[in-house]
């Protein structure tokens, strides 16, 4: 029996990308959750592959995770974590571009504070490029992640109401969960202070809500967006008092709403912030689901950008 | 690829049309050259004269750009006097207003004698732009009269707006007698902030940071402000969006001493171009949205805008490979602006002569030059444009330094088939 294939060359984001081709590497990542429960963890998939990890801001978390999903596909991993000051320098993607051909890598994993960075390497080089981050553009395979852990915990996405808690305007993963959501019918509600809020983004079909309240009486699931301290040190958000007691995820806000509401997070978190302790390490909470399916959608997403012709059964 | 070559002693174009923007007249006629200037017919030795097929074709005065960026001193990597002259030449330009935010900036009389020694037998004529402030620091006014007596046409920080408002208000008192334009880049640089692009839907799905059109407006708006008030001259560069078009309408209507000016890329391209993240597509003040550009283009029918200015700035291929923070902003546009605005301007219901006006006349009388009528005596300062020939744009017709353009590959309707410039003429490859 053969595999059905993605019609997706690399992933770059999940805007554009088919509600078929999400469903795929939705059921793949489920199938490698069943190899991540096995007692050797190890398939061979993707032996004699040449991957990688292509860091230029720093991100232990996601790198961490591809570095885990790739080798238990038996590829072989380089990783690669250039500094800020290397990018300040010039240094950025045209040496990155030369140095993939100079070492003829079959994918590349990136990593990079500008938007559309990957999309420009991928015009450029032959390698398969997988987007881990493009500044504030997208970081798809969050965006798959979460609609794993939505999936496994609800066992449908469409209709599903889904809330994004949090400075939406500087988040690469609130537009790829709105992207992904959209595509596969599910609702979306954003939330956050005012000036976080991107102009124009009910264009992109979500509902804009200012009041987290109306949020959580509505939605099925939140995600709650990790707020970047950098941003009150700028004076953005005006104190972090301020923000957790208008838009911080609290106890006492979510014993308010007598419904079971689901917490995701991307991480790393602010405890005490944007999301309560008590709440993170909850009942209703699917962070740590979450960072286990991270490995397995990446484990889908790298097998069907990389072996898209070997049956997943001979593995 | 087309080629730049010595002006023959002799020459004569036949065939064509000869429109004369200054009069607004056309006529069927040959039109001689002898020495770089025009002649009557007869006067012309068919033996020894080049003859040059027009049919087909306009001849007109050779346009004027009054925005170009040609680097010289400092990066003469991206563009010098010479080969930008040449690419104007290739674009039917025959007169350029060159920008001081070179390396270091022209903000001094020495610096416009440097520009005005360097263009000297240049193919085509080049007027020095002075800085409004000394390094461009946008603070204290530059020697504004000694640059004027020095040669310069016009006053401008272009690439950098002057932000604070009592600066521009003491230059424009300053040289109000002399009746010369400030040219202002009109874009508030803290709303602009870190924008990329235009503010939008589509820069929110890029995740890119957006510049608003209000960065523009506000900045549009103070500087008519000021101009009504002080009575100076305001000329403002590359009009992007709707509210700065109805804004430069309703200070016309008052009676201000206001100019403004579009590029070809304003007219022609949206922010759609930078969807794949372009980073050639990467200009300032931003492309904007389908209205907007439909609002430019009717901006320059109604009269609300003087002329077509190029804003040609050039960069290297290098630094617009890199990614699109980084990239700087800027397109090249000589060799391509006829083909655009041409294009696009007929659609929209212009004539080709009016769209020439828009390249001669406006730009003439927005810097106060005088434009030479084509008859017999006059330096011979013309363009052969065949008006309906279709081409496509490509790295062929470039002549300047950088490539560094969205635009190759599009097809244009309205080509330039040849140039008469100072000694020495540009013509176009043979129709294929
Ligand atoms: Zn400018």
């Amino acid at each position: 029996m053969s595999e059905p294939t993605v019609t997706l060359q690399h992933l770059l984001g999940l805007e554009g990308v088919s509600k078929q081709d999400i469903q795929i590497l939705l059921d793949t990542g489920f199938r490698f959750r069943e190899v991540l429960d096995r007692p050797i963890k190890k398939v061979p998939t993707l032996t004699g592959i040449n991957v990688v990890n292509l860091f230029f801001e720093s991100s232990t978390r996601t790198r961490i995770s591809f570095e885990l999903a790739e080798k238990r596909l038996s590829a072989d991993v380089t990783n690669f974590t250039a500094s800020s000051s290397s990018l300040n320098k010039g240094e950025g993607l045209k040496d990155t571009i030369q140095n993939i051909h100079a070492m003829k890598m079959d994918a590349v994993v990136m990593r990079h504070p500008a938007p559309g960075s990957t999309k420009q390497l991928s015009q450029f080089v032959d390698a398969v490029v997988i987007n881990a981050g493009d500044g504030t553009h997208e970081h798809p395979t969050q965006g798959l992640l979460d609609m794993m852990s939505l999936q496994e915990k609800f066992g449908r996405l469409e209709g599903l109401k889904v809330g994004i808690i949090g400075d939406i305007a500087h988040s690469r993963v609130a537009l790829s969960n709105i992207f992904g959501l959209n595509t596969v019918g599910a609702d979306v509600m954003v939330c956050g202070p005012g000036h976080l809020i991107p102009p124009h983004i009910s264009e992109l079909g979500v509902i804009v809500n200012g009041d987290v309240d109306e949020v959580l009486s509505w939605a099925d699931a939140v995600n709650v967006l990790r707020i970047q301290r950098e941003r009150m040190g700028e004076g953005i958000i005006p104190s972090v008092r301020e923000y957790r007691s208008r838009f911080g995820i609290t106890t006492e806000r979510l014993a308010r709403h007598k419904r079971e509401i689901v917490i995701l997070h991307p991480g790393p978190m602010n405890r005490g912030v944007e999301i309560d302790s008590d709440v993170a390490d909850g009942d209703q909470a699917i962070i740590l689901d979450q960072v286990l399916n991270g490995v397995a959608i990446r484990m889908s997403v790298l097998y069907h950008l990389l072996a898209p012709h070997q049956p997943l059964e001979e593995t | 690829m087309g080629t730049i070559a010595t002006l023959p002693g002799e020459m004569i174009i036949k065939g064509g049309i000869l429109y004369d923007p200054t009069t607004r007249e056309s006529r069927r006629q040959d039109v001689a050259i002898r020495n770089g200037r025009l002649v009557e017919t007869a006067e012309i030795s068919s033996s020894k004269a080049q003859a040059l097929d027009a049919s087909g074709c306009l001849i007109t005065h050779g346009f004027i750009d009054v925005h170009a960026h040609f680097r010289e001193p400092g990066r003469e990597d991206k563009e010098t006097l010479a080969t930008g002259s040449r690419a104007a030449l290739a674009g039917g330009f025959t007169r350029v207003c060159v920008m001081p935010n070179t390396d270091p900036p022209i903000d001094d009389p020495e610096g416009i004698h440097f520009v005005l020694e360097r263009s000297e037998g240049l193919p085509v004529t080049i007027y020095p732009i002075g800085t409004v402030t000394k390094g461009q620091d946008g603070n204290e006014l530059a020697e504004l009269l000694e640059m004027r007596a020095a040669g310069a046409l016009a006053f401008s920080d272009d690439g950098l707006p002057i932000q604070n408002g009592e600066v521009l208000r003491r230059a424009l008192r300053y040289v109000r007698e002399l009746g010369v334009p400030i040219i202002n880049h009109a874009e508030d640089v803290y709303l602009r902030a870190e924008g990329i692009m235009n503010e939008s839907a589509l820069s929110t799905r890029l995740g890119l940071p957006g510049n608003p059109v209000q960065a523009e407006a506000a900045m549009v708006y103070r500087d008519c402000l000021l101009a009504e008030d002080v009575g100076g001259r305001l000329h403002i560069p590359h009009i992007s969006s709707t509210l700065a078009v109805e804004l430069v309408r309703r200070f016309k209507e008052r009676g201000g001493a206001i100019t403004a000016e579009a590029t070809p890329h304003h007219l022609g391209l949206t922010e759609e171009a930078v969807r794949d993240f372009n980073t050639h597509a990467k200009v300032a003040p931003p492309l904007r949205t389908e209205d907007d550009r439909q609002a430019v283009v009717a901006g320059l029918i109604d009269g609300t805008l003087d002329c077509i200015a190029t804003d040609h700035a050039p960069h290297t291929i290098e630094e617009k490979e890199q990614d699109i923070y980084q990239a700087p902003f800027g397109m090249i546009g000589l060799e391509s602006a006829f083909g655009m605005a041409h294009s696009t301007l007929r659609k929209a219901g212009l004539t080709t002569e009016q769209v020439i006006d828009l390249f001669t006349t406006g730009p003439a009388r927005v810097m106060g030059l005088g434009l030479t009528p084509l008859v017999p005596g006059q330096k011979a300062e013309l363009v052969i444009l065949h008006p309906d020939e279709k081409w496509t744009f490509t790295r062929e017709d470039i002549h300047s330094r950088s490539r560094n353009t969205p635009m190759l590959g599009m097809t244009f309707t309205g080509r330039v088939r040849g140039t008469i410039g100072r000694n020495m003429w540009f013509k176009a490859p043979e129709n294929s």
